[in-house]
């Protein structure tokens, strides 16, 4: 029997390049989930990666994809949806594109409401670089680059996102896929910045040298161990746990559709 | 000035260069602009955001020239002809955009004023990292208009050339040429010649996205026409799929640079002035090439026989032409706004058929044509 999503795969792009047990496949497969149960038009999505593990995934989908540019898939998004808002973008991408080298693309989409849905694996490194710190790696986390301890502390892509104006925000891991396929399809239906954090496990980077965990499953049942929800963080110490849920979910005008009544206003006052 | 729908209402403009640049982009059909500010291209980002809303299209201040880039490629992408304008500075940061742009083939106009490193005042100091700067193979068409008029027109030309040759192409602007105001002739819409990129008119199924007929130039689709395209920086066979094969690596970019090198005569633009007789010549380009065809007239004058072949077009670089002045004159003089640069390019082409004479000036301004004249005198 054929796996149900392959369908959604470009002819011939098998075997994909992820390490086995990671994240990212599951994230590509979850995401494709969610655009079946919800029948999107596949030639009107726009799928953009940019280089990294998870931002290979748009290049194994047969729909519009861009592959390429770390770190800059939300500037293309913003082209692409300012010349046709009726467009679906979702934008795959890890840790070190999201944080590192593409956070101000990331809290300017955000101030401006640009109506895309950011999917983010945070795995807590640059993994396909071999495992270097990133923005995501808890402190005194020892890295490739952080042999002697990471010096830095890490923050909450969610808060930053919400102070930059997010307007649908949630954050799940791999080990809560109901609740991740549901979060994704929320997202793709939200009028505006969806902005969807899954921590994901890295069984050859960041599970092998910071957790000691080298098999997924461990890796997974980490995850699902050290995740709280917001009930649950209210009766215990939240420190060193995984908040997950839909943190913000507010209607407010997109940019595209400002555009739009702009031009209207144009053309009434002509 | 009007300024409803695509055309200014009157057939000549007393017009800053910059906003010549904006003027020439909305009558060439942009309709995406995506900027950020610098001195002094500022006002080409001002001018759009006024009249890319009017004329259909859509505007984006950006927060970089990295984000400007892309946002111009995304918009290309999804079927809008689309251009960004920066200075050197900014320019810097565009280069791997602009390699992006080259190897997915993305059609987009970029307009660099130049300006002297840490100061404003105009240079030719960037006319090598134009040709060369962006990583990896590729092959660049930039233009190097000398007048108001030429920015407004090479602008119209820039996106016919993006178009047909799904390349990034470049107008490579100067300080004071962007700051200055002259008379212009605009186009009323039955004189332009547009160039639309070709659209595939085979069914999805059958579309091979980068396989090229004998002009090396893929049809292009757009996204949401279902095509459904993938476009990767890395190694793409013709369906677009990543791949090792370094063979066919080898293939894709000779494609892309012989698409363009193949048609070298139509691309360059070029004037000679009194080259017919000439045993001294000026190459000149941008606005060094206005104080060298003064230069030449008071050379003639004196009954020096001096010629000018003025480059509008200064990359890709037409060997050719250049070795036909070669064989012709006995000097060959170069007249630039930096050490020396385009002067080395030249010189090989010329392939020591005549004395090549660099006259370079890095301070900020061009030649007077006294002192082109002293130098094809021989009073130095």
């Amino acid at each position: 029997m054929e796996h149900p999503n392959k369908k959604y795969l470009r002819q011939g792009v098998l075997p994909h390049m992820f390490c086995p047990g990671c994240a990212a496949g599951q994230i590509t497969n979850y995401f494709l989930y969610a655009v079946d149960q919800l029948g999107l038009d596949w030639d009107k999505l726009v799928a953009i990666g940019g280089v990294g593990c998870t931002s290979r995934a748009p290049a194994y989908l047969n729909t519009n994809a861009i592959h390429g540019i770390h770190g800059r898939n939300l500037p293309f998004a913003t082209g692409i949806k300012l010349t046709n808002p009726e467009l679906t973008v979702v934008i795959l991408m890890g840790d070190g594109g999201t944080a590192a080298i593409g956070g101000n693309h990331l809290i300017q989409a955000a101030r401006r409401n640009l109506d895309v849905t950011v999917l983010v694996n945070n795995n807590g490194s640059f993994a396909m670089t071999g495992g270097q710190v990133s923005p995501m790696t808890p402190k005194d986390a020892t890295t490739s680059t952080t042999t002697r301890g990471n010096l830095e502390d890490n923050f909450d892509l969610c808060k930053l996102v919400e102070a930059a104006g997010g307007t649908y925000i949630s954050r799940w891991t791999t080990a809560h896929p109901v609740q991740l396929i549901n979060s994704i399809k929320k997202g793709i239906k939200h009028k505006g910045f969806s902005f969807i954090e899954v921590v994901g496990q890295c069984p050859t980077q960041y599970g092998r040298y910071v957790l000691g965990l080298r098999d997924p499953v461990s890796n997974l049942r980490w995850l699902k161990d050290n995740s709280i929800t917001m009930k649950q963080a209210e009766e215990m110490d939240p420190e060193g746990k995984i908040l997950v849920g839909d943190f913000v979910e507010k209607e407010l005008p997109t940019l595209e559709e400002r555009y739009i009544e702009m031009e209207q206003r144009m053309r009434e006052a002509r | 000035m009007s300024t409803t729908g695509n055309q200014m209402s009157d057939t000549f403009q007393f017009i800053l260069g910059n906003h010549a640049v904006a003027e020439g982009a909305v009558v060439a059909g942009c309709k995406f602009f995506a900027g950020y500010p610098i001195t002094p291209a500022s006002e080409i980002a001002e001018r759009m955001s006024q009249r890319l809303p009017e004329a259909g299209g859509r505007f984006i201040q950006m927060e970089d020239e990295l984000g400007s880039i892309y946002a111009i490629i995304g918009a290309s992408l999804a079927g809008a002809k689309a251009m960004t304008a920066t200075a050197s500075a900014g320019f810097n940061y565009m280069q791997e955009g602009i390699g992006y742009a080259v190897a997915t083939e993305t059609p987009i106009v970029i307009v660099d004023v130049m300006r002297l490193r840490g100061a404003e005042q105009p240079t030719h100091a960037d006319v090598m990292q134009a040709r060369w700067s962006a990583s990896g193979d590729h092959e660049m068409i930039v233009l190097a208009p000398s007048s108001v008029q030429e920015l407004y027109d090479y602008t119209i030309e820039a996106f016919n050339l993006a178009e047909k040759y799904r390349n990034p192409v470049i107008v490579l602007s100067e300080m004071t040429l962007s700051l200055m105001r002259e008379k212009i002739k605009v186009k009323r819409p039955e004189e332009l010649d547009l160039f639309n990129r070709v659209r595939p008119t085979v069914p999805p199924e059958d579309f091979v996205p980068f396989e090229a007929g004998l002009d090396g130039v893929p049809p292009m689709a757009k996204f949401g026409d279902g095509y459904r395209v993938l476009y990767t920086l890395n190694p793409h066979d013709k369906r677009g799929m990543i791949t090792g094969d370094l063979d066919v690596y080898d293939d894709l970019y000779k494609r892309i640079t012989s698409k363009i090198r193949k048609d070298i005569d139509s691309i360059v633009i070029y004037e000679k002035y009194e080259m017919d007789d000439a045993e001294i010549a000026v190459v000149a380009y941008g606005s060094e090439s206005r104080s060298a065809k003064e230069a030449v007239r008071r050379a003639r004058e004196m009954g020096i026989k001096a010629g000018l072949l003025k480059l509008g077009t200064i990359w890709p670089f037409h060997d050719e032409l250049i070795r036909g002045i070669a064989e012709q004159v006995d000097k060959i003089f170069v007249p630039e706004m930096n050490l020396g640069k385009y002067v080395g390019e030249v010189k090989r082409a010329s392939d020591c058929l005549a004395e090549v004479i660099s006259l370079p000036l890095n301070k900020g301004r061009i030649h007077t044509s006294d002192e082109i004249l002293k130098a094809i005198k021989g009073d130095d």
